[in-house]
């Protein structure tokens, strides 16, 4: 993992603290360059921008980022760029000095001077401290030995990531994590993420005991330990041991656990050395007015540093308040900080936990408690005198929000009560499932972004400025950018405030670009566009060659525009169309051979079976579109199993692409008494028509011989059901995840106006649906009124139609089966062959 | 002292597109090479579910694993995004035209 972008040398620091010339403005030196230091800048640049200069102070080699975010990043989910609050761009843009890794080692408060690590004095006129805290570190023996760190910086990740790097070598190392609340059992699950055996200990008997009660504790340790984690609550420290370094820990029941890392998280204490020599009045914390001023009006204070009316807040929501009443204290508005309610959710991955308020009972408190022991969910809500007073979730945290919301408000709950342990969709009443409902029930303050202190109203106001897609709140107003836990709160405000045209509208083809599908491909045709590089250069595509996402959707969207003559990019293929074959699981292959309706005859039913015995295959299966699916072909062996395949005169099934599958069929009228055409015969006619066409996405078709239907027609992409006086053709169904019946385009009297509507509702969808998207959502859509206006209606739209679609096709009717079996591209199918050794300089 | 393997040119390896190797005694390797002409090797397995990264689609410096989509980044091996996970790397250089592979083995030594 690359950290090296966010470090800043101090190359240029001497520049830095050049006072313009001519700049009489009061000079703001903020000491700590952490969440606090940098949000109280914030506010501050929000409120009045040119107001004071500013100079920051930072202890680490970094820009701002966002502390809390280290759990993730420890676990692999981010990288450091993602978690960098503030980029170097920021401080520049904001005229603000910042000087890293130069730690504040004084205060003169007299003459107003702050000086340095590297001995730099810098005057102030106002001063903000903002230390933070310090992890506390249990005062047994061997807590200096190397090895034993706590979690608290970027510092203290890249030491726990090089641990479990080195423990790899050795088989998997050991680390043991002191503390088993939320700083502890994050960093334990990161370290067991990276391979290390993890133990846990932890002093009191459950876990997480300031958050959770003993049943959720209790919930949460089994999950941890179901992780492949040992914990051991009420498990005391008595050392740690080592020689030179750290080898274990010593419990005081005699207890001994071998480890190479120890991490430290039994707590933090506020970091108060700085402001206690200075003479500042400091208890527990910092001690500060309701506008974070401390005993020196010169002096402030904010964030994890502070005590506040005789209490010390460790946790991020409160750091926000801090800061937006410091802010309007220094521009002259007076809205004091009260102080703040706080909740908390665990950042592991898979576990859902979240807490706020009292818990702990007492008198007149009530407890409502649901648990549902199948799905793992403990709910508790205390409530005392109609108000909820505090609540601990555990595996279902949908509601905490709602929950935090009441508390905070001291809403008076009783009409709800009943209903209140269900969660805010049951207890609003009525069709109140709908989350969109639910958020839109939530106050405007309510908070949406817990990481990033973002309210509701502050994500409504950032949508209605502009931000229209999920990408764009991020950048605007930070809801949604860093955990993610609120991203389904935040697309229910964006839906909520533009309207359903938001998932058709602002929806990008993916982060590659700001133009949507249709915008694309309305370019594509409109600027004449012939290939993939080119479309990303007129349309500004954001990076070098796409993603995943675009490039398989450009391929196509060009392919479909200019039959004939667009030379397919295979590398902008998935692996099934580039290998023509089925990727399973194993890194093998499957082999459908086409089989024309379903049908088949001796000669191919014994090139099958001799390939399957040829290469070893191990299972062969009939597949739900009544094709042979031969399994576990690997890729050096598929050129020959195609041309074995081709010579009895079978094609590949396309039965891996986003393309024409198969068509489906029931005896019909030649065998069965009741058909009532040729339903095989329509069958194999549709195939031959159809069978090699590209497709946005995989495309199905069935033929039924009378209304009972025996080849499932009214859940295919097209689908035809025969009757006495004709062929009624249906379309748009989907036999998937959501099952959706076909809806009736027409109905038609002959075999020839079949096939006409069949190649014309094809080329419609080709042409106008959007890459990956089937037919059912597409007609639910655009509505299936539409279709029949261009299929039905329109006689000779469905004409042009029609022979577009059979234009394309005499382009893409090659069998790429028998291209590969010749030799084409076989490169793909064989390993690159190493040379003889050669010895390095 | 690192063993360095010849295993071709870079012209035997398509561009956005990969090619595998075999080592006795080692897990197949596959050979990357990027838009912009890099190359970069990975043992051929997806840290999720092993997917042969090789048949993945290759895009700016990462590669989208064929089975679930999963993205490595190809001087890292790290899962991009929300998914977690690292595949090894493997030292690769180019010289006078060649593509040269580090032997595993003699990383380990070396290490």
């Amino acid at each position: 993992m690359d950290f090296q972008d966010g470090i800043e040398t101090n190359s240029d620091y001497d520049d830095a603290l050049v006072v313009p010339c001519g700049d009489v403005r009061e000079h703001l030196v903020v000491i700590g360059n952490g969440m606090a230091g940098c949000r109280a800048i914030e506010e501050l640049l929000a409120r009045d921008a040119g107001r004071y200069r500013v100079t920051i102070f930072g202890a680490e080699p970094h820009v701002n980022y966002n502390r809390i975010m280290l759990s993730p990043v420890l676990a692999g989910e981010k990288t450091f760029d993602q978690i960098v609050i503030n980029t170097r761009e920021w401080y520049d843009d904001n005229g603000i000095d910042l000087i890293t890794a130069d730690p504040v080692t004084a205060i003169d408060r007299a003459a107003k001077t702050v000086t340095s690590r590297s001995g730099r004095t810098v005057h102030y006129d106002r001063l903000l401290i903002a230390t933070g805290s310090d992890p506390f570190i249990i005062p047994v023996p061997g807590k200096d030995l190397p090895g034993v760190i706590s979690f608290r910086d970027m510092h203290d990740v890249d030491t726990m990531l090089a641990a479990a790097e080195a423990g790899k070598a050795n088989g998997g190392g050991s680390a043991v994590v002191i503390g088993g609340g939320l700083l502890g059992l994050e960093a334990a699950h990161g370290l067991t993420l990276r391979g290390m055996k993890v133990t846990v200990i932890h002093l009191m008997p459950t876990l997480m005991e300031r958050q959770l009660d003993e049943a959720a504790g209790w919930l949460l340790k089994s999950a941890l330990e179901g992780r492949g984690q040992t914990i051991l609550t009420g498990a005391d420290t008595a050392e740690i041991y080592g020689e030179g370094k750290v080898e274990g820990v010593r419990l005081k029941d005699g207890r001994d656990i071998p480890a190479s890392l120890v991490v430290m998280a039994v707590g933090i204490r506020p970091s108060t050395a700085l402001a206690r020599e200075a003479g500042l009045d400091v208890n527990r914390g910092i001690r500060v007015d309701d506008h974070m001023v401390t005993s020196d009006p010169c002096v402030l204070a904010v964030g994890e540093c502070v005590e506040h009316d005789g209490n010390v807040y460790g946790l991020v929501a409160p750091l926000w308040d801090m800061c937006r009443s410091l802010a309007d204290g220094l521009t002259d508005r007076h809205t004091g900080y009260r102080g703040s309610v706080t909740s908390t959710k665990l950042k592991v991955a898979g576990l859902d936990v979240f807490s706020a308020g009292d818990f702990s009972g007492g008198e007149g408190c009530e407890d409502i408690v649901l648990r549902d022991a199948a799905r793992g969910v403990y709910k508790r809500v205390v409530v005392k005198d109609d108000k909820v007073v505090g609540a601990v979730l555990y595996g279902d945290t949908a509601d905490g929000g709602w929950y935090f919301d009441l508390l905070k408000k001291g809403q008076d709950v009783s009409e709800v009560r009943d209903l209140l342990i269900f969660g805010q969709a049951f207890a609003s009443g009525g069709g109140a499932l709908d989350p969109k409902a639910a958020v839109a029930a939530l106050s405007e303050d309510a908070e949406i972004c817990g990481c990033n202190g973002v309210s509701k109203g502050q994500v409504v106001g950032c949508i209605e400025a502009g931000a229209c897609s999920i990408d764009a709140v991020r950048a605007g107003c930070k809801a949604s950018a860093s955990c993610g836990q609120c991203t389904g709160l935040v697309e229910s405000l964006l839906a909520l405030t533009l309207g359903e045209g938001v998932e058709a509208g602002p929806k990008t083809m993916c982060k590659c670009t700001s133009f949507t599908h249709d915008d694309v491909r309305r370019e594509i045709v409109a600027q004449d566009m012939r290939s993939i590089p080119e479309v990303m250069q007129k349309l500004h595509w954001s990076t070098p060659d796409g993603c995943s996402s675009c490039r398989p959707a450009l391929n196509y969207y060009l392919l479909c525009a200019l039959p004939g003559e667009y030379v397919d990019d295979q590398q902008s293929r998935f692996v099934n169309e580039r290998m023509h074959a089925n990727i399973q699981k194993d890194g093998t292959y499957s082999v459908v051979p086409r089989m024309w309706g379903g049908l088949t005859n001796p000669r191919e039913l014994r090139a099958i079976a001799d390939v399957v015995e040829k290469y070893d295959a191990p299972m062969v299966k009939v597949t739900g579109g009544q094709r042979l699916d031969i399994f576990g072909i690997k890729k050096e062996d598929l050129p020959a199993v195609w041309a074995d395949l081709n010579a009895a005169g079978m094609v590949s099934g396309h039965a891996y692409g986003k393309s024409l599958r198969t068509v489906k069929t029931c005896v019909g009228s030649e065998w069965c008494r009741f058909g009532t055409q040729d339903s095989t015969g329509l069958g194999v006619k549709t195939e031959r028509m159809t069978w090699g066409s590209w497709m946005p996405h995989k495309f199905k078709i069935a033929v039924s011989g009378c209304p009972r239907n025996c080849a499932e027609a009214t859940i295919k992409d097209f689908g035809i059901v025969c009757v006495d006086s004709g062929y009624e053709l249906h379309v748009g169904g989907n036999g998937g995840i959501h099952v959706r019946a076909t809806d009736l385009l027409c109905k038609v009297s002959t075999e020839e106006e079949a096939l006409e509507y069949c190649a014309a509702f094809i080329q419609v969808y080709r042409e106008e649906a959007r890459y990956l998207e089937r037919t059912a959502p597409w007609i639910e859509r655009i509505g299936v009124d539409y279709v029949k206006s261009r299929v039905v209606e329109d006689e000779a739209g469905r004409k042009a139609l029609a022979e577009r679609f059979l234009y394309s096709q005499r382009f893409s009717q090659d069998d790429p089966w028998a291209e590969r079996a010749s030799g084409d591209r076989a490169y793909l199918h064989q390993h690159l062959q190493p040379q003889a050794l050669e010895a390095a300089e | 002292m690192t063993d360095w393997i010849d295993i071709g040119t870079l012209s035997d390896i398509p561009q956005r597109g990969a090619r595998t190797v075999r080592l006795d005694g080692e897990p197949e390797i596959a050979v990357f090479r990027t838009g912009d002409d890099k190359v970069f090797a990975l043992v051929n397995e997806c840290p999720h579910k092993k997917g042969p990264l090789s048949q993945g689609i290759v895009h700016g410096h990462s590669v989208a694993c064929p089975l679930h989509n999963w993205n490595i980044a190809l001087a890292s091996g790290q899962a991009q995004g929300a998914d977690t996970g690292c595949t090894p790397t493997i030292a690769v250089r180019e010289e006078n035209g060649r593509i040269l592979l580090s032997r595993p083995e003699a990383m380990k030594d070396a290490a």
